[in-house]
C-alpha cells in the first residue's frame, strides 16, 4: 500500500515536467504538418511582415508585424513598469513601517488578481477615452493603451520578486552602510541595489515574460491592426498607433479555422514560437536567481 | 545628552554635504512614495469607475436573470454558473495532483538535478502564455483525446495552468512544518507516508488552503484557455437551474461573456458589460481577499 502511494506522489511530482513537454508536444503535432511540410520558410515567417493567412489565392504567413506589435508594447510597458516597480519595491522594503508594509502587499496581491479580461474591458472603455482626450487621438486602442494596461499587470510580479531580492540582502550589509552616517536613500541607491541587481533583472524578466504571454487584455486594448509602429519619420516610435500581438492573433483567428488547414497550422507554430520564447524569459530569469544563491 | 552638546552636534552635521543629501533623501523618499502611490491609486479609481458605471445594471437579479435579446438585456446566469462548474471541476483535478507534487518536492525530493528540472518546470509552467494553454487544451484534450469541447476539456486546461499556484503554496505550507515534528513522527517507528497524512499534512493544512483558494480565483478569471476548448458565446438553460451542464457539455463562462458582450455584440447597454465586469472583478477580488484573511489567521495563531 504505502509503495502504491509513493508511487502515486512520485507521478505526481513529476507532473510538472510531464505537462510543460506535452504542451511543446501537443502545439507543435498540430502544427507540425505545415513547419516540416518542405514548403514552409521559417526565416521568411519571422522577417515578412505580410499576414494574410486567409487569404484564398496567395496565403501569406509574416509575423514580422506581429513580432514588432508584441515587442513595441512589451517594451513600452517596461518602460513604465520597471521604474515604478522597482520604487515600490524599494518603498515597500526600506522605508516603511510594517502596518503600512502590510497594507501595500495585499494591495498590490488584489492587482495581481485582477483577471486579464477585466483589464482588457478597462483598456476598452476607461483608458480608450481617456487617451482620445489626453492626445487627441482618433482611436484609443493602441500601443500607449495596451502597454499601460501591461504595465499595471506586470508590476505586481516585478514588485514582490524585487522586493524579495531586497530582503534577500544581509542586514551586515545595512548596518555597515548606516555606520557611515550615510541617509537610507544612499544606502538603497549604492549598497542594496548593487547588492541585490540579479535578483532585480530577474524580476524585471518575469515581468517581460508576463508581458509578452499576456493575452485578453492586449487583444482588447491594441486595436487588433496588423501594423508597424516605428517608420523613419519623427518620433520614430509611433504609439499612438494600433497594433496586433502574437498571443492577440491566435485568440481573434483560432476559432475561424478549419483543423488541418494552413491557417490552423500556422497559428500552432505563433503558439511554438510565443513558447519559445516564454521559455527562454523564465529559464534566464530562474538562471539569474540561482546565480546569485551558488555566490 | 545635553543641550549645549546637542547643538555642537547639530552644528557639526550641518555642512554643505549634509545638507544636500538631506535633501536627496527627502526628495527620494517623496518620489518613491508618489511611485507607490501611483499603483495604489488606480486599482481604487478603477474599482470605483467600474461600479459607478455598473450600478443602473446592478442588481440580484441581475445575477439570477437569464440574458436576453442577445445578450443586449437580462441577467447573467448561465455565465455565473459555467464559471462555477469549471473552477469547481478544475478544482477537483488540480488540486490532489498539486498537493501530491508539492509533497514530493518538499518531502521526499533529494537536492540533485532531477529535483531542480522539476522547480525549473513548474515554474515554466507559470509561464507559459494562457493562449498557448489554450493551444494545447485544443491539440490534448479536444482533439487527441476526443473529449471534444465540454466543460471536461476546458477544467483539464484550467487545471495545467493553475496547478504552479497549487503547488507553489502548498510547498510554502510544508517546510514551514518544523523538521522536529516528522523526526518525533519517525522515531517511534511510522513510516513516512504515514508521518505526513497524520503530521504534516493536517500541520499544513490551511497553507494548503489558501493556495486552494487562490487557485479558484485565477480559474476563475482565465478566459483565453478556455475559448477554444469549452466555453461557448451563447447557451439556452433553464432559468435558476443549478444543474444546467454535464460535464461534456460546452457552457458559458463569466470571463468569456465579458468578452463576448464587450467586442462582438453591438449596441449593449453600456451598464451591462460593466455590471459583468464588477461582479467577475468582485468574485475574484473575495475570494483573494478570503485567502489572505486566512493567511493573516495561521500567522496570528501558530502553534509553534
Amino acid at each position: 500500500m504505502e509503495k502504491v502511494i509513493e508511487f502515486v506522489i512520485r507521478l505526481c511530482g513529476i507532473s510538472a515536467v510531464i505537462f510543460v513537454f506535452a504542451i511543446f508536444g501537443f502545439v507543435f503535432w498540430e502544427g507540425k504538418g505545415l513547419l516540416l511540410g518542405g514548403e514552409f520558410d521559417f526565416w521568411k515567417f519571422l522577417t515578412t511582415k505580410e499576414w494574410y493567412p486567409a487569404s484564398e489565392s496567395n496565403p501569406r504567413f509574416g509575423v514580422l508585424a506581429l513580432i514588432t506589435g508584441t515587442a513595441s508594447v512589451t517594451v513600452l510597458a517596461m518602460v513604465i513598469a520597471v521604474p515604478f516597480g522597482l520604487g515600490a519595491a524599494i518603498f515597500i522594503s526600506e522605508f516603511c513601517g510594517p502596518r503600512l508594509r502590510e497594507g501595500l502587499k495585499i494591495t498590490i496581491e488584489l492587482l495581481a488578481a485582477i483577471p486579464s479580461v477585466v483589464w482588457g474591458f478597462i483598456g476598452l472603455t476607461i483608458m480608450n477615452e481617456l487617451i482620445m482626450k489626453l492626445f487627441d487621438a482618433p482611436i484609443g486602442l493602441n500601443v500607449l493603451n495596451g502597454a499601460i494596461i501591461l504595465a499595471l499587470m506586470s508590476v505586481p510580479i516585478i514588485v514582490s520578486i524585487s522586493e524579495d531580492a531586497l530582503k534577500a540582502v544581509p542586514d551586515s550589509y545595512r548596518e555597515a552602510a548606516t555606520g557611515l552616517g550615510v541617509t537610507r536613500w544612499q544606502m538603497v541607491y549604492r549598497v542594496l541595489l548593487p547588492a541585490a541587481k540579479n535578483g532585480l533583472l530577474a524580476a524585471v524578466l518575469l515581468g517581460i515574460g508576463r508581458a509578452v504571454g499576456e493575452t485578453m487584455a492586449v487583444l482588447m486594448a491594441t486595436g487588433h491592426a496588423v501594423n508597424i509602429p516605428f517608420d523613419s519619420e519623427f518620433p520614430f516610435f509611433h504609439t499612438l498607433d494600433s497594433v496586433r500581438t502574437l498571443t492577440a492573433t491566435i485568440a481573434a483567428e483560432l476559432g475561424e479555422t478549419a483543423r488541418g488547414s494552413e491557417h490552423y497550422q500556422i497559428l500552432f507554430v505563433v503558439g511554438i514560437l510565443l513558447f519559445s520564447i516564454t521559455f527562454a524569459v523564465n529559464l534566464t530569469a530562474d538562471l539569474v536567481v540561482k546565480g546569485i544563491k551558488d555566490k | 545628552m545635553s543641550d549645549p552638546e546637542q547643538r555642537n552636534a547639530s552644528r557639526f552635521t550641518q555642512t554643505n554635504l549634509v545638507r544636500k543629501k538631506l535633501f536627496c533623501e527627502k526628495i527620494a523618499q517623496f518620489v518613491i512614495f508618489l511611485m507607490t502611490m501611483a499603483m495604489v491609486l488606480p486599482l481604487l479609481l478603477i474599482v470605483g469607475y467600474l461600479i459607478y458605471k455598473a450600478s443602473p445594471a446592478l442588481s440580484l437579479d441581475f445575477l439570477f436573470d437569464l440574458p436576453r435579446r442577445g445578450m443586449r438585456d437580462g441577467g447573467i446566469w448561465p455565465a455565473l454558473l459555467g464559471t462555477v462548474y469549471l473552477v469547481v471541476v478544475s478544482l477537483i483535478i488540480a488540486a490532489p495532483i498539486g498537493v501530491l507534487a508539492a509533497v514530493y518536492l518538499n518531502e521526499y525530493a533529494k537536492e540533485n538535478w532531477f529535483t531542480r528540472i522539476i522547480n525549473l518546470a513548474v515554474i515554466n509552467l507559470a509561464g507559459v502564455p494562457s493562449i498557448v494553454h489554450a493551444l494545447f487544451g485544443l491539440g490534448a484534450f479536444v482533439l487527441f483525446a476526443g473529449i471534444g469541447r465540454s466543460i471536461l476539456a476546458a477544467s483539464l486546461t484550467l487545471a495545467v495552468m493553475t496547478l504552479p499556484v497549487i503547488i507553489a503554496s502548498t510547498k510554502e505550507a510544508l517546510s514551514a512544518v518544523p523538521m522536529a515534528f516528522r523526526e518525533a513522527c519517525w522515531n517511534m517507528g511510522v513510516s513516512r507516508w504515514k508521518t505526513i497524512r497524520s503530521v504534516v499534512l493536517p500541520n499544513s493544512i490551511s497553507g494548503i488552503l489558501t493556495g486552494i483558494i487562490l487557485q479558484v480565483s485565477r480559474a476563475a478569471g482565465e478566459t483565453a484557455p478556455i475559448m477554444f476548448t469549452g466555453a461557448v458565446f451563447y447557451k439556452a438553460i433553464e432559468k435558476g437551474d443549478v444543474f444546467a451542464y454535464g460535464l461534456l457539455d460546452q457552457c458559458m463562462a463569466l470571463a468569456m461573456h465579458l468578452f463576448t458582450i464587450s467586442t462582438q455584440v453591438p449596441n449593449v447597454d453600456e451598464a451591462i458589460p460593466f455590471a459583468t465586469a464588477v461582479v467577475l472583478l468582485g468574485t475574484v477580488l473575495v475570494v483573494n481577499a478570503a485567502a489572505i484573511v486566512l493567511r493573516i489567521i495561521i500567522r496570528t495563531h501558530k502553534k509553534w
